[in-house]
Order: C-alpha cells, then structure tokens, then sequence
C-alpha cells in the first residue's frame, strides 16, 4: 500500500514540477487550453449539437430507416422486378 | 450549393486540416526517436541536443494538432447523423480503442519525453520517446481501420431491425482489423508520414546550413531525415503498390477515374499524363500481370468479366438489385405478418451488398470527379518521386560533406517542405473523392449520409471553423518559426 501511495504521489510530483518548471511549454498548455475551450463550452454547445441527441436508439433506427428505405411501401403493394429498373 | 456540397466541403476542410499535424507527428517521432538512440548508445551529449530541439517542433506541432479529430466527430453527429448510426455499432470498437490507446499512451509517455529529460532513467526516456510515437501509429491504424471498412466494408451484417451494421462475433472483429484495404493505407499513411518528417528535417535544417549556423546539428539531422525520408519513400511505393491492386479489386472506379480511363482492357496503359503513355503498366500495377483485365469507366457502368472470371454487374443491374434492398428493407420494417417479414429479409440479404446503389438516380452517378482524381494522383506521384529524388541528393551531399555551397539545393529542400504537405493531400483527395458518391461502398452515398439540416447551418460552422483553423495555423507557424530562429542549444560554429 505504501508503495502504491508513494508510486501516485511520485507520478503526481512529476507532474506538478514539470507543469510549474516550465519556460517555453507554457504557451502551448494554454493553446491547448484555449482550443479545448473554444471545441466543448462554444462549438459544441452552440454550433454541433448531435441531430438525433435526445431520440431513444429504437427512434433513430426508425428515423435512419425511413431515410435509407426512402418510403412506406401500401399494404399488398408488389415487390417490382428489376426489369422495372433496368434501362 | 446544396447542405451536401456544404457538408462535405466543410468534412473535406477539417480532414485536410487535421492531416497537417499528423504526418509530422508520425515522422517527427521516428527522426527524435533515432536520434535519442544515437544518444544513449554513444552517450554524447550533442545528440540528445539535437533529439531535444526536434522534440520541441514536434511538440509544437503537437500542441496546436492535438483535438483537430475530435472536430471531424462533431461534424459525424450534427452533419453526417444517418451515417454515425449506421456505422455506430462497426465504429465503436476501433474508435474506443484508439481514443483509449491515443489518451493513454500519448499522453503518458509524451509528459515522460517532454518533462523526464533527467528526471527518469535514460532508457526509460528513450522507451517513452519510442512509445510516444508508436502510440501515435497504433492510434492512426484505429483509425485506418474505421476509414478502410467504408472503402471495403467487410466483416459486418447490416440488421434491419436496428438499421445498422454490425459486427456479430470476434470472428467478424478479425476480418474488420485485417481488413486488407485497412492494412495498405495504414502502412501508406504512415510512411507517409515518415516522408514528410524527413522532408521536414532536411528541409530546416538546409535553413540554417543557408545561414551559416548550427552545421554540425544541421549535417547530422539532414543525415537521419535523410534517411527517415528515403526508407519512408520505399516504403511508401510498396504500400501504394498494395492500394492500386486493393483499388482494383474493391473500388475500380476509383482506379479508372485516377486513370481517366474511359475503356479497359488487358495490357492496359499507365497515363503519365494525357498523351504519354507506357503501355501494360496500369495492368503490371494493378494486378501484378501485363495481361491483367482493368476496367474503364464505360466498363463498369455496362457490367465486365473480372481476372477470376466473375460477371460483374452493370450499374443498372446493382441499381434494379439496389431498389430490390430497399423494397425489402421498408416492407420488412412496415409488416407485422411474419411470413412476409422472412420473404422480405430473404430479399434484402440477397441484395444488400448492392442496397447503396437503389438510392442512384441514374448509373452515371457512380462516377467520381474525374479531373479531380485523375490530377490529385499525378501530383501525389511527381511530388513524391521528386521528393524522393531531393532527400537522395541531399543526404548523399551530406554524407560526403559536399553541400557547402549548394546554395540553390538548400533552397529546394526549404521550398520541399510546402510540396511534401500538398503530396500527402493530394494522396487524400485521391482515396476519399476518388471513392464519391460513397461514404460507405456500395452500401450508402453520401446524399442518404447526411442529417436534416439546412445548408445554411452547415455554411456558418464552416466559416466558423475556417477562421478558427487559420488562426490556429497562424499562431502554430509563429511559433514554429520562433523556435526555428532561436535555434538548437548544440554549441554554435
């Protein structure tokens, strides 16, 4: 246990030191920062909501059904042969 | 233009964008990790000197290029809704692994190469330097994967029920990991990336061979991206070679429209460009035999006979067998008898792999851009053979010693750094619009891909995402610069 604790908090001293030693890295952490900002809390909060957020997974087979399969065929309406297509 | 248009300039600009980090990061890892070899076998502190000052451009490259994926991810849920559900469950698996793969192990033991220089063991920094970049391409093969199953989609079921396809066992899971498309363009991207790397080295460092600094680092990085760039460039023929005879085999309208060819046959000729011709060497590329039967346009609209004798389908044909699918797919989804329910789902499995093909309106749908494909190729090949032929000159003069001097090849290896970058796009547009009007071949184009969404909402995000990305190019380039000025800490001559 003790090894464990002190392997985490090596691993955390590391980081922490590096984060603060820092010279020439700092600008790039707070471009990262800056770029992980402007993707989650604006891009995809105001410009990249999901279209089928919110549907259950039975609504979006539907949806993406009725999309693939174009239409509902009528009741007893016959299956056309593919000389029906063919030029 | 229509929220297609829009939707697909929009993939097309984030994927070219993203595609700007990631080569140098692949070959960027390879040039520092050999160079931190050198250093820890001949414990000469000039080499890790030199590692360290690569390490910061690609750090760099990596700080503005990291999360540029997750973008494309955005754009698949918002933009492409229909597609991300059909491919959600196939998708899944590689797109986990990769994020797991790419958060860990990138972020692991890029933090150990970044901030370990004598905080951790030699060789432990020199296996985190390793791992960072093999981290890198295992997480980009993820992703090949995922990209090669909508060039080749093997391995999967498409269920009627969910509307999605899926992979049923482990058994499946192995032929979507193996798939071979899959395999040739994760060994093409990724030399790929060597080259670029390599051409990227050479290429600064002629910079400050050109200013008199910093000759003995320059000699040394021009020599190991000499020959990052140069093993990359064999590799990347070989692996290319794989792709013409997979494009042949699973996309040959790609391979027509890169050729522009209209009408095939045996002995097929290559087309340098239009009026010069070497005779049988399409068919010697793309089925390893100058006798080799190559489809043209025209051929596979009216149908053709393959190398192994199978009769393959006209446009109209899949077209009629296409309809047939999706027939079978609505009554299947619409009926409550199951009588009918079973003849439905017998006609649709006797017709999916064609189901794409019932959403065209006419055959000639199925053909891609021509001049778009037939050019990017050309220019992904003489860029790459002139390349190819730069890092030979260089790092021979380099192995010699014999570049002092050479003012106008150090120039050319500068002005190759832009021209490695349109290779490798060029090489994109090659495999994506050479593969139109499909997301997933055969099975569905892009017109039934895409979300309900007016192309105004599409057009904002991509002016959005436009002045966002050049802002971000902008700063990277600053910053890049800046470093590049400032120079490595190797002692000045």
């Amino acid at each position: 246990m003790k090894t464990f604790r002190q392997s985490v908090s090596a691993v955390w001293h590391f980081y922490r030191d590096s984060f603060r030693n820092m010279t020439w890295g700092r600008p790039l952490v707070w471009l990262i920062l800056l770029k992980v900002f402007i993707l989650f809390a604006i891009l995809r909060v105001f410009f990249f909501k999901p279209a089928m957020a919110g549907l259950s997974d039975e609504e979006r087979s539907r949806i993406v059904g009725e999309r693939i399969a174009g239409r509902q065929p009528e009741a007893g309406e016959p299956v056309p042969g593919p000389e029906t297509y063919l030029p | 233009m229509d929220v297609i248009a829009w939707s697909r300039i929009q993939f097309a600009m984030t994927a070219a964008y993203h595609w700007l980090f990631v080569p140098l990061t692949l070959g960027l890892a390879l040039v520092m990790a050999v160079m931190e070899t050198i250093y820890v076998i001949k414990k000469d502190d000039f080499w890790k000197k030199t590692a360290q000052y690569w390490m910061k451009l690609f750090a760099i490259n990596f700080a503005v290029g990291i999360a540029t994926g997750i973008i494309l991810e955005f754009e698949f849920g918002t933009n492409w809704s229909n597609y991300s559900w059909f491919v959600g469950d196939m998708f899944g698996a590689p797109l986990a692994i990769e994020g797991i793969l790419a958060f860990f192990m990138e972020a692991t033991f890029f933090a150990v190469m970044f901030f370990g220089w004598d905080r951790v063991s030699k060789r432990f920094h020199l296996v985190s330097t390793w791992l960072t970049g093999i981290g890198a391409t295992i997480s980009a093969f993820w992703i090949l994967v995922a990209n090669g199953w909508m060039q080749n989609p093997v391995g999967t079921t498409f269920n009627p029920e969910t509307v999605r396809s899926e992979m049923a066992s482990a058994q499946a899971f192995w032929e979507v990991v193996s798939n071979p498309v899959a395999i040739s363009k994760f060994f093409h991207a990724i030399t790929s990336g060597w080259v670029t790397g390599g051409v990227f080295v050479v290429g600064i460092s002629c910079w400050y061979l050109l200013k008199k600094r910093q000759r003995k680092f320059a000699r040394a990085s021009i020599l190991i991206g000499s020959i990052v760039g140069i093993v990359g460039s064999f590799a990347v023929m070989l692996s290319g070679d794989a792709s013409g005879v997979h494009a042949a085999e699973f996309q040959p309208m790609k391979l027509a429209a890169a050729e522009g060819l209209q009408d095939g046959g045996r002995r097929a000729s290559f087309t340098i460009v239009p009026g010069i011709k070497i005779p049988g060497m399409l068919s010697i590329l793309a089925t390893h035999n100058i006798n080799g039967y190559v489809p043209g346009i025209n051929d596979i609209l009216n149908g053709y006979t393959d190398n192994e004798g199978n009769e393959i389908p006209s446009v109209a044909e899949k077209m009629a067998m296409g309809r047939e699918a999706l027939i079978a797919l609505s009554i299947y989804r619409s009926t409550d008898d199951p009588s009918e329910k079973a003849e439905a789902r017998y006609a649709l499995e006797e017709n999916v792999q064609y189901m794409g093909y019932g959403h065209l309106e006419k055959p000639e749908d199925v053909i891609p851009p021509v001049g778009v494909v037939f050019w990017a190729f050309r220019f992904m090949i003489g860029l790459g053979m002139l390349l190819l032929l730069e890092l030979l000159v260089i790092g021979w003069l380099a192995w010699k010693d014999k570049l002092a001097g050479k003012r106008w090849l150090m120039i050319a290896a500068i002005v190759c750094i832009p021209l490695v970058y349109i290779c490798g796009q060029a090489g994109w547009i090659v495999a994506e619009v050479g593969r139109q009007p499909w997301t997933i071949q055969g099975l569905l184009p892009v017109n039934v891909a895409i979300s309900s969404l007016s192309a105004g909402a599409v057009k904002t995000t991509f002016f959005v995402f436009l002045a966002i990305f050049t802002l971000f190019l902008v700063i990277e380039i600053r910053i890049l610069i800046g470093a590049i000025k400032k120079g490595p800490e190797t002692p000045k001559e």
